[in-house]
């Protein structure tokens, strides 16, 4: 009889925190800089260089701790992880060993069987992340971009609670949406400023030891996760029921060739080497700081739900799908401020917005156009000055190039005609020019009524009210 | 008049006077480097070019009125750990042998808004580890009192410069003794003070909670001027402390009535010099008749503090040294294959040997299954350490004692016998592990016409006390003079 296994899984998620500055100096976190742009002696490792803690840092790391049921460490302390590679320019990284932030939390998802599950969180802590090499082909040499050295990080450590990829992906959408909604990050996974490392083991079913877990890196989406899960779990098994061992290694998966391979096992496994760094002093957290960044605490999705339904008065769905983000609830809620009509602007993120950020693969968080936008060309389409068909055209542009609806409208002539005498000689037109169709209106067949008004649609170039020209077209028939 | 013979604040005194120019004075102490230097190799750079420019900038500013303090228009002289934009630093290894600094420490910066003039980077033991300034990679420095001997260490080329008058006065940095101990083998004053004091922003670190800046200088009252002027509170070092208490020219009050002087027992046992002892205790004598309150207590926590200071400072060192690869700055060993040959060969040809001896112990103390047993125990120590001192300081104002166990020994002696050099740190490496100021000045010579030093040591912010003693003790003893010019 075949064994049936369980699949143990606990992450290691890292995120970059939305600092202006860096961790240890004033250096710009901003993405994309010309190579070793936004880099001071600080984090280049010049020699005599020394580290100052960016308390903006440690507030978001504070904030994010305590909206995941955390203990904050209230005397906590850096320390430095000790290893050679040109990226890290102090050959130390300076991160939390001994005393983290933030220590003992859980969040709350759902499962599949629309039951809550609990994920323990081990540990909070900070860190700097390294520069980044890029290695040069054609001159067969390597660089060393520092402009991400000393970019804060929060390493964000699970208990081994996971049962599945399904538990894996809900527990990362959770801590995504509570980060977000703090504003302590964009939470890209593409980008890397979300990074999640999984490890994993397998066990027989009612076993109480757990196996031997491998731990799986590289991997940068929801899909690429649900995949390695998938393959390691498969290949765990397989060892296991060949009577082989599983060894403790870390693993690269290339989601390409959806294979993993081992990049080092336990064996060559490095000594960091870690102390208490002496270049900064222990942090004390105070009662009342805590207070204060308890109180900036930001309204939290499932507030926002309870509010939406009473304020706004909108489907459950859409507030469902709405405040899964905290940036689509950001543009709902200050649109509707604007324009005062939640349906409507529910509409447009719920349809034209849904269907272009999945044909584009967008994340809600790169939306581009703003709540001003939005409400002109709400605007537009309630005062009838463009039609539906229009307003949509309008609003992919807009989508795309964030465009001023009413400029874009004025400078294109999409402008519904709403002088009724142009209109109203077009249709004549139009009638004289298809007797055939206004005989079979005459004839009982409603549906050539249809046609007329496509034609004359298409006659004043789609700038026209569709009601109107139905209302002229029965008068003069 | 004898320029050479000036102290810092006198000759500023004379050049805001009138009476004497920067150039003047600037002038004088190359033609004494021109003399003196090919035998004492107190610096690894000298840059006489910019120091002339220097001076005549620094004399415009005096002209003007922009440089009015009592340090304005000194030439001084850098020790090669702290940074100066611009200029060579080299911490005496060949790791760093062309290593130019973008920006200069806080404490030389401090210096230069003062009005004053760098001459060059003052010889050290590699990366501060050293006790005779042997292990530079840059050639020994001789004591200029006796060239057969070592200045001390690790600030010795700092000491070196000041006794043979090639600078008014120095900045060291004192990890475990390194500006106390040279200025002892030297003859002249030299302060530790208390951690957080002078920023370390700039300073090539060795051991960071240890180590602190300093002056090497002529007498108690250039001292108390200096630390004035380099102290402060700086935002970019994390261990940098605010004090209202920085106008330590102030005690430069002669008088110690009521004093109450600590002489450590297990400072004057097994081990140290009879005649270095007479020197110090009659050093006591000499407060006592001031009216000082001297008597005898027990610090015997003090013989842990050996290993546990080599524990600690190796540890951080093993750490801080890590950047020296070749990849971005410094010396780079050529034709590597690949990464980790470049990291190997780089370090093997660009530290010497005291250096290497100190990464690898402090390696070994941090790695993994030796950490509680070596570097978390020496932690403890520490307190207990800072603890005894503690208990100490609830009784005395100052401890008195000798900066080390003999007068400066013969080149080549200590190398050969890397145990006997550590344990020549025994009376001034708990200082730094309980974060304490100490002072040192000269109490006398030996037979053989070595200086010998005096220490003595305060509770932390206590220095003005310090100065205080120092200053009264320095008043009865009379001028110690130079090599160059002698006390009568």
């Amino acid at each position: 009889m075949a064994k049936e296994y369980e699949t143990v899984i606990g992450l290691e998620v890292h995120v970059e925190l939305a600092s202006k500055t860096k961790i240890f100096c004033g250096c710009s976190t901003e993405f994309g800089g010309a190579p070793n742009t936004h880099t001071c002696p600080v984090c280049t490792g010049m020699p005599g260089s020394l580290p100052v803690l960016n308390k903006q840092v440690l507030e978001y790391a504070i904030a994010v701790g305590l909206a995941t049921n955390c203990d904050i460490t209230r005397y906590c302390k850096f320390d430095r992880k000790n290893y050679f590679y040109p990226d890290n320019p102090q050959n130390y990284q300076i991160s939390q060993l001994y005393l983290p932030i933030c220590r003992n939390g859980y969040v709350e998802v759902e499962t599949q069987d629309g039951g809550k599950k609990k994920v323990g969180i081990h540990e909070i802590h900070m860190e700097e992340d390294a520069g980044k090499l890029i290695h040069d082909e054609w001159e067969d040499c390597s660089l060393v971009d520092y402009n991400r050295s000393g970019v804060p990080l929060i390493e964000i450590v699970s208990e081994p609670d996971m049962r599945s990829a399904e538990e894996v992906i809900a527990y990362l959408e959770k801590l995504r949406l509570i980060i977000q909604y703090l504003g302590a990050s964009d939470c890209k996974l593409n980008e890397g400023s979300m990074r999640a490392d999984v490890n994993l083991s397998v066990r027989e079913v009612g076993a109480k030891e757990f196996g031997t877990r491998t731990e799986m890196k590289n991997l940068n989406s929801f899909k690429a996760i649900a995949h390695a899960i998938e393959g390691e779990k498969n290949r765990q098994i397989d060892i296991l029921e060949d009577g082989g061992k599983v060894v403790q290694e870390t693993r690269r998966w290339d989601d390409t060739k959806e294979y993993s391979y081992a990049m080092r096992s336990k064996e060559d496994a490095q000594d960091y080497r870690y102390f208490p760094d002496p270049d900064l002093t222990p942090i004390m957290v105070s009662e009342e700081w805590l207070a204060e960044i308890k109180a900036k605490e930001p309204e939290f999705r499932t507030a926002k739900m309870e509010r939406y339904k009473e304020e706004y008065g909108i489907p459950e769905y859409d507030i469902e799908i709405i405040t899964n983000s905290k940036r689509m609830a950001d543009l709902f809620e200050e649109t509707t401020a604007l324009c005062k009509q939640p349906k409507k602007v529910s509409n447009w993120l719920m349809v034209e917005t849904q269907r272009l950020l999945k044909e584009q693969s967008m994340d809600p968080e790169d939306i581009r156009f703003t709540p001003e936008n939005l409400a002109k060309l709400i605007g537009l389409a309630d005062s009838k000055a463009i039609n539906s068909s229009v307003a949509k055209e309008v609003f992919e542009v807009m989508f795309n190039e964030n465009i001023d609806p009413e400029k874009y409208v004025e400078e294109k002539g999409l402008k519904t005609v709403n002088d009724e005498g142009a209109l109203r000689s077009t249709i004549e037109q139009i009638v004289k020019d298809n007797p055939k169709s206004v005989e079979d209106y005459h004839n009982g067949k409603e549906k050539a009524i249809g046609f007329l008004v496509g034609q004359t649609m298409k006659a004043m170039k789609g700038k026209a009210d569709p009601a109107m020209i139905n209302q002229i077209l029965k008068e003069l028939l | 008049m004898d320029i050479l013979n000036m102290t810092a604040v006198g000759l500023s005194d004379q050049i805001k006077a009138g009476r004497i120019t920067v150039k003047e004075a600037v002038e004088a102490v190359f033609a004494q480097i021109d003399k003196t230097e090919e035998n004492y190799h107190c610096y690894v750079t000298i840059d006489k070019e910019n120091a002339l420019k220097e001076a005549e900038r620094v004399q415009a500013g005096i002209d003007d009125g922009t440089f009015t303090g009592p340090l304005a228009g000194v030439p001084v002289a850098i020790k090669d750990n702290m940074c100066t934009e611009g200029m060579l630093t080299t911490c005496s290894s060949k790791i760093l042998e062309n290593f130019i600094p973008t920006f200069s420490s806080e404490a030389v910066l401090n210096l230069q808004k003062a009005g004053v003039v760098i001459l060059g980077k003052t010889n050290m033991d590699e990366f501060a580890m050293g006790s005779t300034t042997e292990t530079s990679y840059y050639g020994v420095t001789k004591n200029p009192w006796n060239d057969a001997h070592v200045p001390g260490g690790s600030s010795g080329g700092s000491a070196a410069a000041v006794a043979a008058e090639e600078c008014f006065f120095a900045l060291g940095s004192d990890t475990g003794g390194s500006i106390r101990q040279p200025a002892g083998y030297c003859g002249v004053v030299g302060m530790k003070p208390t951690y957080g004091t002078v920023s370390r922003y700039g300073l090539i670190a060795y051991g960071s909670s240890l180590d602190q800046i300093g002056p090497l200088c002529k007498d108690v009252t250039d001292c108390a001027t200096i630390l004035e002027t380099i102290a402060s509170h700086d935002l970019k070092d994390s261990t940098s402390m605010e004090r209202d208490d920085l106008d330590f020219t102030t005690a430069l009050v002669n008088d110690v009535k009521g004093m109450k002087i600590g002489i450590p027992k297990d400072y004057f046992g097994e081990g140290l010099d009879p005649e270095v002892k007479e020197a110090v205790l009659a050093a006591a004598e000499v407060l006592k008749e001031k009216g000082a309150v001297v008597e005898e207590f027990d610090l015997d926590l003090v013989k842990y503090a050996i290993p546990t200071y080599y524990t600690i400072a190796a540890a951080e060192a093993s750490s801080n040294l890590e950047r020296f690869d070749g990849v971005k700055y410094g010396y780079r060993a050529k034709d590597a294959d690949e990464l980790h040959q470049m990291y190997k060969r780089t370090r093997s040809e660009g530290f010497g040997p005291e250096v290497k001896r100190r990464i690898m112990l402090g390696s070994f103390v941090l790695s993994s299954g030796y950490y509680d047993a070596y570097y978390l125990k020496a932690l403890k120590v520490k307190a207990l350490i800072k603890k005894a001192f503690d208990e100490a300081f609830a009784k005395y104002d100052v401890i008195l004692g000798p900066v080390a166990p003999a007068t400066a020994p013969k080149l080549g002696e200590s190398l050969s016998d890397p145990i006997k050099m550590y344990l020549g740190d025994i009376y001034t490496i708990s200082v730094n592990l309980a974060g304490l100021p100490g002072i040192c000045l000269p109490c006398g010579k030996d037979k053989a016409g070595l200086p010998i030093g005096l220490q003595l040591i305060g509770d932390c912010f206590s220095e003005k006390k310090l100065i205080q003693t120092a200053y009264t003790y320095e008043q009865a003893r009379g001028a110690f003079g130079t090599p160059f010019h002698p006390a009568e």
